[in-house]
């Protein structure tokens, strides 16, 4: 509760100074819109369904693209980390591959694709699988050597050692793979919808931009905060806290 | 909320009616000989030359022994255990159960772990249950043996708490729980006690002997603490340090029960300590060594 008060008033002096600097005429409303515009453009992209129709077509690229990413992140972790050759190899290659931004792979994307679906869609999966199959690497080399040994004690082999034991000893960090996964999926969606008229959240930042229109790009941008907040914060975040609770990895 | 820390009341010691009666193995033919051939164990290491750790190991281990091992850290009892265990193989000679050499691990010889390598994903009653899971058991009899052997071990009113809720005794408790639940014919337990207090420690022994003379099991325990060995086993094998051999042997002809604070256990294991103790100071002289390169 107490920490609801701080932040309800926390949120509260930023839109008083917010609401000062538009009184006073400190910069143009071009630069920095006023709130009642910002409201009213969220009110009406809402109700003529055009920010409905954005957030579904992102969601959606998202959804496909991340789904990609985990289950090739997941395949290439788990090979890596079942294989000493591979993870010399293949693991170190990774980690190079990951370094650069995500918007790297925009023009590699535009010569293989095109200015399409799939272009927007290679630099989501670029931008996320990599993490993943980092982390599903070493959450799985992470698992105590005591469970290994206890599980295969206690008859667990083969594929029963992987779902019995492995899966679920490295669950807590692969969650937290995930997670970073996801926000890098996220990121690069938004960077890769800017690069034509794609109909998403991205587009519809770089329409702001083309319109001039300074209470649409606060305003998508607000919704994209919302939505990378929401997920990451509500949907992963209470994940990671049941699990650590429950592997007693933080008190209760 | 559950609370995050209970402690269970200890109910008095050697109540007889408490321990449920499991089938009696001694004389059965579920009777494995343990017999370790010549094991020895090198390997590599990072720089250096060739690290003998185990040397020309020579041990029966008759059924239904308690067998205590002790020996300076780093002498290779983990490693024998875990050999025995199936875990790990020796690099020359072998490890045999009637005459037929170690291959795997195996439901008839469960090893209990010093940090109870208990699963914290899985409730006590998920963990006690898992051997059998992976066995096939149906369910209900399953949820049989599983109360049946928390009850043994005081810890049925806790069944549906998770791991970490648990204080160490009870941890040890419930990882003896699953140890015992696939029956055994061989307990194999490294140094399982070394991080309680004294005051769950004597009770734990007391409840692992109380055990042992009802089921008649091979235990194979390894230990740093003499007279833990002296008070649980019928035989004290001392082992040297690197490379770990067989110093030592001593049969332990005591009347049971034993107390760990006895004139008698105290005497005895104040004998091989001494014997130990030079093995202790090649340990740390090597340890030493092992810093000033």
């Amino acid at each position: 509760m107490n920490k609801l008060l701080k932040n309800a008033i926390f949120y509260a002096a930023i839109a008083a100074t917010w609401v000062i600097i538009i009184r006073l005429h400190v910069w143009p409303t071009y630069v920095v819109p006023a709130p009642r515009d910002v409201l009213q453009t969220l009110h009406d992209g809402f109700k003529d369904h055009s920010f409905w129709i954005a957030i579904r077509v992102s969601l959606r690229r998202l959804a496909i693209g991340y789904s990609i990413a985990v289950v090739i992140g997941g395949v290439l972790g788990l090979a890596i980390a079942s294989s000493r050759f591979l993870d010399d190899t293949l693991g170190r290659l990774l980690i190079g591959l990951q370094s650069p931004p995500s918007a790297c792979w925009l023009p590699l994307a535009i010569l293989w694709f095109g200015l399409n679906e799939s272009a927007i869609l290679f630099v989501v999966v670029m931008g996320s699988f990599l993490s993943i199959a980092i982390s599903v690497k070493s959450s799985l080399q992470q698992v105590p050597n005591a469970f290994r040994m206890a599980g295969r004690n206690l008859g667990a082999q083969g594929w029963r050692h992987f779902f019995y034991i492995l899966l679920p000893a490295s669950l807590p960090h692969l969650v937290s793979g995930l997670k970073q996964g996801w926000a890098f999926a996220w990121h690069a969606l938004i960077t890769a919808e800017m690069l034509y008229i794609s109909l998403g959240l991205g587009q519809l930042l770089m329409t702001g931009r083309d319109l001039n229109d300074m209470s649409l790009v606060a305003s998508v941008l607000l919704i994209i905060i919302a939505i990378g907040w929401s997920v990451e914060y509500l949907l992963f975040r209470n994940i990671e806290r049941t699990l650590h609770r429950r592997w007693g990895l933080v008190p209760a | 909320m559950t609370p995050n820390f209970v402690e269970v009341a200890h109910p008095p010691q050697n109540q007889p009616h408490l321990i449920p009666a499991a089938p009696f193995r001694r004389g059965s033919d579920h009777d494995t000989t343990i017999s370790l051939k010549n094991v020895g164990l090198s390997f590599k290491s990072a720089k250096g030359p060739q690290l003998v750790a185990l040397d020309n190991i020579n041990l029966e281990i008759t059924p239904g022994e308690f067998l205590c091992i002790v020996g300076p850290s780093g002498c290779g009892k983990t490693s024998l255990l875990h050999q025995i265990a199936g875990l790990s193989f020796p690099t020359s000679g072998e490890v045999q159960l009637n005459q037929r050499r170690v291959q795997g691990p195996g439901t008839d010889r469960i090893l209990m772990f010093q940090d109870h390598g208990l699963f914290p994903w899985l409730t006590v009653a998920q963990n006690v249950e898992f051997g059998l899971r992976m066995k096939g058991v149906p369910k209900p009899e399953r949820r049989d043996t599983v109360n049946r052997y928390l009850k043994m071990v005081q810890l049925l009113g806790f069944k549906d708490n998770y791991i970490h809720q648990l204080s160490g005794g009870m941890k040890q408790r419930v990882a003896l729980a699953r140890a015992l639940a696939t029956e055994p014919d061989i307990l194999l337990m490294d140094e399982p006690f070394a991080a309680l207090d004294a005051q769950t420690r004597d009770m734990l022994h007391d409840e692992l002997e109380t055990l042992w003379t009802r089921t008649g099991r091979t235990i194979v325990f390894v230990t740093h603490n003499v007279r833990e060995a002296v008070r649980l086993g019928d035989r004290v094998v001392l082992m040297t340090f690197r490379p770990g051999t067989i110093k030592s042997e001593y049969k332990i002809d005591m009347p049971r029960p034993r107390h760990i604070e006895e004139p008698a256990v105290a005497a005895l294991a104040g004998d091989i300590l001494g014997e130990l103790r030079t093995e202790i100071d090649r340990s740390h002289q090597a340890e030493y060594e092992a810093e000033h390169q």
